[in-house]
């Protein structure tokens, strides 16, 4: 098993960024995946910064990866994600089609992201032929619905011709929008939203009327309200998952890298989950009652 | 400009046809399809009566196979692409690509639609789309600003639909896992969000509240109109110090009758309305309106123009009360 630290994806200063990689740099992470996929006015570093970033990781021994944004709107952003695919030396993980595009024109491997509707063994079958050489699978699928697409590979003789990659670690990516939320939680227009995702370096929790902690708002995307940890369902990835993804977290992640690494198996807090793995609701973990509704202390 | 309904059932579909649509979109009775509801959706019998009814009329019909095929069961969504081919029907609304990639090598001459499932929102998407299987359309997702849609049009060749009227998706569709999250079921996998199998109602002390799988989604006072809860638009704290409020969105729809002489002007080709869902009657009024609206619309027209039709669809709408979603800069 591999183990990679997936991109940041709440929006932090650069120096906490730099922090953040000089620790990765450090770490037991073989693979790190670095660049802004969620919003394009988060522009505390810019392209030659990852690039610098970068090139000191894989000085570093590290497989270094460029992600790319999932929601491109503007032609601006588009540009964007081709420079990105065009830098020459670096691996690109695409998380919209358009970077596809890109990359199978330039006839360059690539990382499917989690953001790409990848379901089934044909439509990896077809990436192959683009390219693909490592997907990272949609975060709703579970631990059943990889087997039989993975068997399905199997039975057309594609299965060892990629990697997989499993969202292990962290909150989760569940939605992307036009509308941000983070700055609707402040009362502005996103065109007036004068970046306040610095002020939330994990997100803003929202919650139901009861106390129940639902989604984490991080700009234009929502994520899990709970963390999903899959510390102790790693013996159920053997034979199905080649690299376990930890995503960044303000604080804990390398102590969660490491316990990942060395299979120290901890029961899951009140605000950690397992069930997308399950094939239940992704807010349910696995054994939990489900009438058993936790609330906030 | 095409104008493009929606229809869960034959009655449905008669109704859009005999009230002006140029084209009407159905799905199958099964899970192939984004509107997987119950008593909802056509038999392959009830297709062909569709197809005749459409066809006999020089009207369109277009079926929507745009949900992702499980790896076990893609045998389901070859049969539907199969049996919907078979039918001699006008387009096919696909979003995932071995679907696409299939109807697109087997049945070369079946236009190919892009669902807005599918998540292109960009001239790079639609462009691998279009060289990889031929889509002749693409449906946008309800996420780019007027403007946007415009500079897409001006960098693609490729026909636009938009959504015009009906329920607002307010995150890119098929990008969206809050359903399953909350619930286990999603659009992408099984064709349904915030699904009514785990919906709970219930009355105590005067407050009505509403439950998706357990999880408070909203709780109404006597003299507040509850709403279907769609868990995007419940109520929520944020950080657990505020008043609960619309954290996500207003359950409202979306409404874009006064965009209507600008999206002449862009050269949209299809306008979509939302709802395979809704009445048969509620297809009648909608279409009707829409009808009207396009019938007269000419780009040179002020929203103050158009000032009747939109009386008439405020009605119609979710909660009574309209937006115009992403396509205004300021919604955003």
């Amino acid at each position: 098993m591999q183990y990679s630290l997936g991109p940041i994806l709440y929006f932090w200063p650069k120096a906490q960024v730099e922090q953040f990689y000089d620790k990765a740099a450090q770490s037991e992470a073989e693979i790190i995946y670095l660049g802004e996929t969620v919003c394009s006015k988060r522009r505390q570093l810019k392209m030659s910064d990852y690039i610098a970033i970068a090139k000191a990781l894989a000085d570093r021994g590290k497989e270094v990866i460029l992600s790319t944004m999932t929601l491109l709107e503007a032609p601006s952003e588009l540009a964007q994600v081709r420079k990105y695919c065009e830098n020459g030396e670096f691996l690109v993980e695409a998380n919209d089609m358009a970077a596809v595009n890109y990359l199978r024109k330039l006839k360059v491997p690539f990382v499917a992201g989690p953001a790409l509707n990848i379901y089934n063994h044909r439509t990896l079958d077809l990436l192959l032929k683009q390219g693909m050489k490592r997907w990272c699978m949609p975060v709703e699928l579970s631990k059943d619905k990889l087997s039989e697409i993975l068997s399905k590979c199997d039975a057309i003789g594609i299965k060892d011709r990629f990697e997989v990659e499993l969202f292990s670690y962290g909150h989760l990516p569940l939605a992307y929008s036009a509308r941000c939320f983070t700055a609707r939680s402040e009362n502005r227009a996103k065109d007036n939203c004068e970046l306040c995702c610095l002020n939330y370096p994990r997100g803003r929790v929202a919650s139901s009327q009861e106390g129940q902690t639902l989604f984490v708002l991080n700009g234009i995307q929502t994520m899990s309200g709970y963390r999903y940890n899959l510390i102790n369902d790693l013996k159920t990835m053997e034979g199905l998952v080649d690299i376990v993804r930890i995503s960044p977290e303000a604080a804990n992640t390398f102590e969660a890298l490491t316990n990942f690494v060395h299979s120290n198996s901890t029961s899951l807090t009140a605000y950690e989950t397992n069930g997308y793995w399950h094939q239940i609701a992704g807010l349910t973990p696995f054994g939990a009652n489900l009438t058993h509704a936790r609330v906030m202390s | 400009m095409e104008l493009l309904c929606p229809a869960g059932n034959l009655s449905s579909f008669k109704m859009a046809i005999d009230n002006g649509a140029d084209a009407v979109y159905v799905g199958l009775k099964n899970d192939t399809n984004a509107r997987h509801f119950a008593g909802l959706n056509f038999t392959e019998e009830r297709l062909e009566e569709a197809v005749a009814y459409a066809h006999d009329r020089s009207k369109k019909i277009h079926i929507a196979i745009n949900t992702y095929a499980h790896a076990e069961q893609w045998d389901k969504w070859k049969f539907a692409v199969d049996a919907a081919a078979a039918l001699n029907i006008d387009a096919l609304i696909v979003a995932d690509m071995s679907v696409l990639g299939y109807a697109a090598e087997r049945y070369p001459d079946l236009e190919l639609h892009l669902s807005v499932q599918a998540s292109a929102t960009n001239a790079g998407a639609i462009e691998y789309y279009q060289e990889c299987f031929n889509v002749k359309r693409i449906v946008l997702p309800r996420v780019l600003s007027i403007h946007q849609v415009k500079q897409l049009a001006r960098s693609t060749n490729i026909e636009l639909e938009v959504f015009a009227f009906g329920s607002l998706c307010i995150m890119a569709e098929g990008r969206c896992h809050l359903s399953s999250y909350l619930t286990g079921e999603s659009p992408n996998m099984n064709g349904v969000c915030s699904p009514a199998s785990h919906v709970q109602w219930q009355e105590s002390d005067g407050r009505l509240t509403s439950r998706l799988n357990n999880v408070l989604i909203d709780s109404y006072q006597p003299h507040e109109q509850a709403g279907y809860p769609t868990l995007c638009k419940g109520r929520f704290q944020i950080d657990s110090n505020t008043t609960a409020f619309h954290a996500l969105e207003e359950p409202t729809s979306l409404n874009t009758l006064s965009l209507l002489p600008e999206l002449f002007k862009i050269g949209v080709t299809a306008l979509k309305i939302e709802g395979r869902q809704r009445s048969s009657a509620y297809v009648k009024q909608v279409t009707r309106v829409w009808r009207d609206a396009i019938d007269h619309c000419s780009s040179n027209m002020v929203v103050n123009d158009l000032h009747d039709w939109e009386k008439r669809l405020e009605s119609l709408s979710e909660g009574s009360c309209t937006t115009l979603g992403a396509y205004h800069k300021s919604w955003q």
